[in-house]
Order: C-alpha cells, then sequence, then structure tokens
C-alpha cells in the first residue's frame, strides 16, 4: 500500500514535469522564431550553409530519383518478365574472345522452344517470340527517316512489350504467318514521315519495298538516348526475312509466367535452350540468358557517383553552415547573458537554458532547411521546364530527409554553446553588462 | 543586537544565516564581500539592508535568493540546508519562494508585460489559460492593469519596475527581494514603487529592500547596516508618520 502510495506521488510528479516540459519547449519555440524575426539578416546568412547543404541534398536525390525513373521507363520496353536469349551477355565482359565465336541465335529457335514448352507441365515461361532487327532508311512522299530500328517478329511480340497502338492495330497472326507487307510504326517516325496527314493503310517505302503501316505506336519518350520505341518500325518476321536477309541480328525472348520466380525460369530456358543446341553435359552454355535487371545495374556506378558528389557537397556545406551556427548561438549567449541570468533567478533550471539555445540553433537550422528546399523546388521546376524529358521527382521523402537532416545539424551545432549557457553562473551572468 | 517591530506579532523564521562568508577569489587577490554575516527573517518583516557602495549587499542579497553559495556559514532557508540543495532545487527555491525586483529591471525586451509577467509561472509548469489569467490579474494589481500587451520600450521607467514587481509576485513567493529598486528611478517614481512595497507588506508579504537611500530604506520596519562585509547594526526602524497614514 505505502508502495502504491509512493508511485502515485512519483507518477504525478513525473506527469507535472512532463507539463513543464512542455510548456517550456512552447515558450523556447516561441523566443527562437522572435530572435530570428530580430534578427532576420543575420538569422538567412547564417543558415546559408544550410540552405546551400539542403538544396545540394535534394538536388542530388532528386537526380537519381528522374534518373532511376526515367531509366524504368525505358526499360519498361524491356518488360520485367521478359528473359532475352542472346549471344553476347548484357554486360561488360573482359573475356570478349569466349563469346566471339559463339553460334548465333536463329529465329527459328523460338519455335523448337515453343514446342518444349507445351510439352512442360506447369512450365514456368509462355511463349517464345523471335526478333530479327536491321537499321534502314524509310520513306513516304518526300519525307524520309534514317537509321530506323527495323525489327522483324511475330505477332506474340505484342505479349513481350509494351505495344500500346494510338491509331490502328498491331499486326495479326494472320499476317504474321503469311509474311505480309505490313508495318507497325513508333511515334518519331509516323511525326516525321506523316506530319500532317494519318499514317494509318498509307504504305511507306523501306529497302525499296512498299509496306502498309496498319499501327501506330503511342509517344514513348527517350532518356539519355536510350532506346526507345519512338524511333522503332516492326514487321512479319516472314516479310523481314523476304526483304533483308542480309546478316541481321537475331535474338529470342520468352515471355515469364511469374516475374517472382525469374529464376527459376530462367533455369528452365536454359535447360531447354542446351537441348535446342545439342550440347553435351560437360560443354558450358553457348549462348546467354539476359533480363532488363541487368541493364539497370550498369546504371548504379552513375547514380553512385551522383551521390557520393552529392553527399560530398551537402557534407561540406553542411559542416561549414553547422560552425556558422555554432558561432552565432554562442553570439548570442553572450549577447543574452544577462537574459540567462534573470531567467534562472526567476527559476529556470539548467535545462530550461539548454533547451533554449537548442531550440534556437534547431530554429535556424530550419529555417535553413525551409528556405533551401524553397530554392531547390523552384530549381527543380526550372529544370523540368527546360529538359521535359528529364523526369524531375520532388518527393516527400527528400522533404523529409531535408528536415531530419536540418534538426540534426542544429541540435548538434547548438549544443556547446547551449551547454554552455546552461552552465553559467547565474549570479555572475547577472552582473554582466 | 536584534530588535523587533512592535507593531505586529512575529510570524515563523524564513531566512536563518549563520556566519556567512564570501570571498571572491580575483587571480592573486581575495575579495572578501562577506565575512560573518548573521541574520534571523521572519514571515511578513519589512527589512531594508544599507550601506555604502562595496559593502556586500548585493552579495548578501543573491545570498538570501540563493542565487550565490556561501563559502562558509550555514544557511537555512524555511527550515531547510541550502547547502545541501542541488541546481535544479535552487532553481525551484527561487522560482517558488523567492521574488527578485533589480534595479535595472531586467525584462525581456521583446516581450510584452503579460509575457514577461509569465515567465515565471512557465518554469513552475502551469498551464497557458492560468498562467495568462494570474499574470494579468497581478499586472492589474500593480496597476497596469490597460498595459498588459506593451513590450518594455513602451512603458516609463516606474511602469516597467512595476512589471518587475508583477513578475517577483506571480508565483505568490514567501519573500520578495528587492536589490535598489528604485536606483533608476527619479524620486517622485521611486515613491509609487515604494507604496506598492507597503500595500505588499500590508497584505502579509515578507520584504527585504537594499538601498543606500535614507529615505527609501525608511520605509522599512527593519535596518540592517552592512560596512565591510559585517552587519554594523541592525534595529526597528520606526517611522511614526509613514506608519499612521498607511496601518491607519
Ligand atoms: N562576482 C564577483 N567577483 C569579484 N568580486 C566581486 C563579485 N561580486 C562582488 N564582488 C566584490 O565584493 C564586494 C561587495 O560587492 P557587492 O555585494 O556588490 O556590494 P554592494 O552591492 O554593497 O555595492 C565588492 O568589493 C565587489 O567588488
Ligand atoms: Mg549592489
Amino acid at each position: 500500500m505505502p508502495d502504491l502510495f509512493r508511485k502515485s506521488i512519483w507518477l504525478r510528479l513525473a506527469k507535472i514535469d512532463m507539463k513543464r516540459f512542455l510548456y517550456e519547449l512552447g515558450e523556447s519555440w516561441k523566443i527562437a522564431v522572435a530572435q530570428m524575426r530580430a534578427n532576420m539578416t543575420r538569422s538567412t546568412l547564417t543558415a546559408l550553409g544550410v540552405i546551400i547543404g539542403i538544396v545540394a541534398v535534394t538536388l542530388m536525390g532528386t537526380a537519381i530519383g528522374g534518373i532511376s525513373i526515367g531509366f524504368d521507363k525505358s526499360m519498361a520496353v524491356l518488360g520485367d518478365d521478359v528473359l532475352y536469349v542472346t549471344q553476347w551477355p548484357w554486360k561488360v565482359v573482359d573475356d570478349w574472345w569466349n563469346y566471339r565465336d559463339r553460334k548465333k541465335i536463329k529465329t527459328e529457335y523460338a519455335e523448337m522452344l515453343n514446342r518444349m514448352i507445351e510439352k512442360t507441365p506447369n512450365s514456368n515461361l509462355i511463349v517464345a517470340v523471335p526478333t530479327s532487327s536491321v537499321f534502314r532508311s524509310i520513306k513516304y512522299g518526300g519525307n524520309q527517316v534514317d537509321n530506323v530500328f527495323v525489327l522483324g517478329t511475330t505477332s506474340d511480340f505484342i505479349v513481350t512489350s509494351t505495344i500500346d497502338c494510338k491509331e490502328g492495330r498491331f499486326f495479326s497472326d494472320m499476317e504474321s504467318r503469311g509474311g505480309a507487307s505490313v508495318v507497325v510504326i513508333g511515334y518519331d517516325v509516323a511525326d516525321a514521315l506523316f506530319p500532317s496527314e494519318s499514317p494509318i493503310n498509307k504504305s511507306v517505302l523501306i529497302n525499296g519495298q512498299l509496306f502498309k503501316v496498319v499501327g501506330v505506336n503511342t509517344r514513348q519518350g527517350t532518356f539519355l538516348g536510350l532506346f526507345s520505341w519512338d524511333s522503332m518500325v516492326a514487321m512479319p518476321l516472314g516479310a523481314f526475312n523476304k526483304y533483308f536477309s542480309a546478316k541481321p541480328d537475331s535474338d529470342v525472348r520468352v515471355k515469364v509466367k511469374d516475374k517472382t520466380k525469374l529464376a527459376d525460369a530462367k533455369d528452365e530456358l536454359t535447360g531447354l535452350m542446351r537441348r535446342v543446341r545439342g550440347l553435351a553435359p560437360e560443354k558450358s552454355d553457348d549462348f546467354s540468358i539476359n533480363e532488363q535487371q541487368a541493364f539497370k545495374s550498369t546504371l548504379d556506378p552513375v547514380k553512385n557517383s551522383i551521390a557520393v558528389a552529392g553527399l560530398f557537397i551537402t557534407g561540406l556545406s553542411l559542416f561549414v553552415g553547422a560552425i556558422g551556427i555554432m558561432n552565432i548561438t554562442f553570439v548570442s549567449v553572450k549577447e543574452r547573458t544577462k537574459e540567462i541570468g534573470t531567467r534562472k533567478a526567476l527559476g529556470a533550471r539548467r535545462r530550461t537554458i539548454l533547451l533554449q539555445f537548442l531550440i534556437e540553433s534547431t530554429a535556424l537550422c530550419l529555417l535553413g532547411g525551409f528556405i533551401g528546399l524553397s530554392f531547390a523546388y523552384v530549381m527543380c521546376l526550372g529544370i523540368g521546364k527546360a529538359f521535359p524529358s528529364f523526369p524531375i521527382q520532388f518527393s516527400v521523402g527528400l522533404v523529409v530527409a531535408s528536415m531530419i537532416v536540418s534538426v540534426m545539424t542544429g541540435l548538434i551545432s547548438g549544443f556547446a554553446p547551449a551547454w554552455t549557457a546552461s552552465r553559467l553562473d547565474p549570479v555572475t551572468a547577472l552582473r554582466y553588462e | 543586537m536584534e530588535t523587533r517591530d512592535l507593531t505586529r506579532p512575529r510570524g515563523p523564521i524564513v531566512i536563518d544565516i549563520e556566519n556567512i562568508t564570501k570571498d571572491y577569489v580575483m587571480g592573486e587577490e581575495t575579495v572578501r564581500a562577506l565575512r560573518g554575516v548573521s541574520l534571523k527573517i521572519h514571515r511578513n518583516e519589512y527589512i531594508a539592508i544599507m550601506g555604502p557602495s562595496g559593502s556586500g549587499k548585493s552579495t548578501l542579497m543573491n545570498m538570501l535568493g540563493c542565487l550565490d553559495t556561501p563559502t562558509s556559514g550555514r544557511y537555512e532557508f524555511n527550515g531547510k540546508n541550502v547547502a545541501e540543495m542541488n541546481d535544479d532545487e535552487l532553481a525551484a527555491i527561487r522560482n517558488r519562494e523567492i521574488g527578485f525586483v533589480f534595479q535595472t529591471f531586467n525584462l525581456l525586451p521583446r516581450s510584452t508585460s503579460l509575457r514577461n509577467v509569465e515567465l515565471p509561472l512557465i518554469y513552475a509548469g502551469i498551464d497557458p489559460e492560468t498562467r495568462e489569467q494570474r499574470a494579468a490579474e497581478v499586472l492589474a494589481d500593480v496597476g497596469l492593469g490597460d498595459r498588459i500587451h506593451h513590450k518594455p520600450n513602451e512603458l516609463s521607467g516606474g511602469q516597467r519596475q512595476r512589471v518587475a514587481v508583477a513578475r517577483a509576485l506571480v508565483n505568490r513567493p514567501s519573500i520578495i527581494l528587492a536589490d535598489e529598486p528604485t536606483g533608476n528611478l527619479d524620486s517622485k517614481t521611486g515613491e509609487e514603487i515604494m507604496a506598492l512595497f507597503e500595500d505588499l507588506y500590508q497584505r502579509g508579504n515578507t520584504i527585504i529592500l537594499v538601498t543606500h537611500e535614507r529615505d527609501i530604506a525608511a520605509h522599512a520596519r527593519r535596518t540592517v547596516h552592512l560596512r565591510d562585509g559585517l552587519i554594523e547594526s541592525d534595529h526597528a526602524g520606526f517611522i511614526p508618520e509613514i506608519d499612521m497614514a498607511t496601518v491607519g
């Protein structure tokens, strides 16, 4: 019983203490804001380091975010649930001579793979699609586009790529089998050849041969000069083979049932390809199986170097900013020594004074953070206007991160002066003039 | 040596110091600001501490107000030994039991009268509504009911000192310590502040007043003279005409 009684008293005291702490906190914020208002120029100048730091960290984050998003958008052409059977792996290799003499990938493999997939129960693979490509010029009337990526494939191609015809349609199964002279063209190609009319059912000239346009793909946008659907045309493989027999690059792409089981699908496809190639067990693979992810990781070094540069600038300016804020807080403590003495005489505890100056330095840093964020936001808008193709991403996460960084900087830089203030002898402080 | 004000019954002892000394070490030199001072002060006394400049008045005052600790000697405040208290406990005593009034007012320049008076209540953990209400009440009591939203630079010297007095009173302390409260005021405004103290005394407050002006000290009921860090005299200062006027 006495124990319980004591506990309840302690609880009450703790409650009172908590309340007092909150009131002191509120009071400290008011003082800090009043202090900044009274010394607006000084405060802003002091916060400059923090401002630059926050601008750097935000722009860096935005750039990295933008690059990732832009890249992902481009990569969507490849599809994240598609495996690519190729001669060369999608990465930089040191032993290129091991790959040079590999047999080329033939478009016929697709049919063989499809038959095997059909016979495999619970296969992780859906369908194999052959692709062959060359670069050619396309003409219509007086207009011409050079270096267009011409793709020969089957009508199954649409399941492996993000094709979305804004006009017309992709070529049909019938056209695919019959090797009809039809073509689906990308947005930029359509734009260049048909500036003022609909391309549908018009005939374009490729390699001296006429092809009827059956569809136009929607605009996809290019990013960092990466491959884009916009400058590409696709036609049935039969037609392609008929007119572009000279040394095309051929791949086979295979759609996967469940993209979370990509590794299993890869193993299965490797097995099938070994059967296609008739490899003995002791022989190593003479083909490569690739996925979108491989491309993504080639971008990591770029992102990393932006991050390192950004973090360096951020760190440096925050460091300089922190020293400036520490200095100004020391000045503030000095200027208000008498006030500190008065507050102590009125019952302020050490903690109260410590809190007050910590909050002042934190408020300064937050001010810097807000100004920095606003700058960064405006700059992002500007960049977005100037380079519409660069996807700008100003995220909530960045705002939160900047605020946390600001608060941390404030607490760290304010600690030494705040501590000094809290330890001042009240009488000495009161006598200070 | 001690005598008492015969017009009132004695309250309990609030301040009891015995043989207090205070040395200030300044490099090679040691200044002996207090050299063995003993004093007992009861509730609802009105004491003036007098003495020439440098005699140790402020040092003694700071000691009594728990702002400073003695080099040697014993100090009991309300029966508790001050030497045994830690920093936070001393802050709590200053907050609740003692009200300071300074010669230079020491108001926060950017805060209104109301905010200035609220300050001790914030440190006491009083909620905002009660705080504001009590601060406004006390300001009205000292005759500044219409000045609560004025900042110090919008007030006269006498009004500023009234705000300071209100701030000293707002937490209902057991004693009020005023170190030359009229030192920065002309004699007319000084008298107004003294009338305020008289009123507080009549309402039961304990007042300790440091001054070197005779006519200010004349308001007190007991006068302690300091010289060179020692008590020279301690006697009841009973001035009939003022007493008759106020006690009626
Ligand atoms: N913080 C201090 N450091 C050094 N000497 C001090 C300090 N405070 C007071 N003194 C000295 O102690 C003596 C008494 O000072 P003080 O109590 O302020 O006198 P009074 O208020 O009576 O004029 C003086 O000689 C003064 O110089
Ligand atoms: Mg003095």
